[in-house]
């Protein structure tokens, strides 16, 4: 019953939520409401029994890729009125396509109920209820998958190199530190002593 | 009692709002690549409930690759972004025409 409850709620907020990160005015607003959606979608997680994902999904999610979003909207200095401008014109089109693309997926799940039942004898790694979740997905990630987890090592490496090699900028006119001419650098090339008699300056 | 069903049609919603979600913000990028999240996020939500409802931990496995892969997406593509809009100074989709594709 709590089960229930808490499955329909976390299901609402996270369907209000969605709709409004694609409906807000102020993109500010959309990562807020993204962050919302991503911590529901966490608790629906956490209902089937994923808290390991779960908790993955807050801490990369709204940990890292919302604040990263954030980050983005407050640099870029973005007009309100012009982004929202094609709103009204594209809002039957994209509904429509919405509309056909949701039907689609009904009709598929509907044909793909309709083939019979699976075959649960065939489980690639049966879930273990006296295993801890964190524990099953480390040992089978650590072992079966490791190349597999190592590729997205891979990933995540070149997505880092991509995006600093993306937005570095060399700025032009800025004056850097030449340490080796620094050291380089003696007394007698900086410094020269003068006996200047009384009433006459130095010659620079 | 809560089945699979349900959670499949969540995370169809939710895919659903996702693609609305680009065809309705054809002027801001950054609304779209949220979207795009909205869309992995579905994604996940259908991998993690059937490996809970089917008894399979490799469903998790997978979501946890398709996490990594959207994070690697959101930084790749919020940095095409940055650039794009310091050599524009515009986000919007529809005036995209630079490599004349």
């Amino acid at each position: 019953m709590i089960q229930a409850i808490a499955f329909y709620l976390f299901a609402a907020v996270v369907v209000i939520s969605a709709a409004l990160t694609i409906s807000s005015r102020n993109p500010v607003h959309s990562v807020m409401w993204l962050i919302l959606a991503f911590f529901n979608g966490a608790g629906l997680m956490v209902l089937v029994g994923a808290e390991f994902i779960a908790m993955l999904l807050v801490i990369v999610y709204v940990g890292a890729v919302a604040v990263l979003f954030l980050f983005v909207v407050m640099m870029l200095d973005i007009e309100v009125a012009e982004v929202r401008a094609g709103v009204a014109r594209y809002f039957g089109f994209g509904l429509l396509i919405a509309a056909a693309l949701f039907a689609e997926i009904v009709f598929y799940a509907y044909g793909a109920v309709g083939t019979g039942s699976l075959q649960l004898a065939q489980r690639v790694a049966p879930i273990n209820n006296a295993v801890p979740n964190i524990n099953a997905i480390g040992q089978l990630l650590y072992t079966r998958y490791i190349f597999i987890f190592e590729a997205a090592g891979l990933v995540l490496l070149v997505a880092m190199i991509g995006a600093i090699v993306l937005t570095h900028r060399e700025r032009g006119g800025t004056r850097y530190q030449n340490i080796s001419r620094q050291n380089a650098r003696r007394p007698e090339d900086a410094t020269r002593n003068t006996q200047p008699t009384v009433g006459q300056g130095v010659q620079l | 009692m809560i089945g699979l069903t349900h959670y499949l049609v969540v995370a169809a919603i939710l895919f659903t709002m996702g693609v609305l979600g680009i065809f309705l913000n054809r002027k801001n990028l950054i609304v779209i690549l949220m979207a795009i999240e909205l869309i992995l996020l579905a994604v996940n939500l259908n991998l993690v409930a059937f490996a809970g409802f089917l008894h399979d931990l490799v469903g998790q496995v997978f979501a946890m690759f398709v996490l990594t892969v959207a994070a690697g997406e959101a930084a790749i593509g919020l940095a095409i972004l940055v650039i794009y809009f310091r050599g524009r100074g515009t986000i919007a989709v529809d005036d995209v025409n630079r490599m004349k594709g």
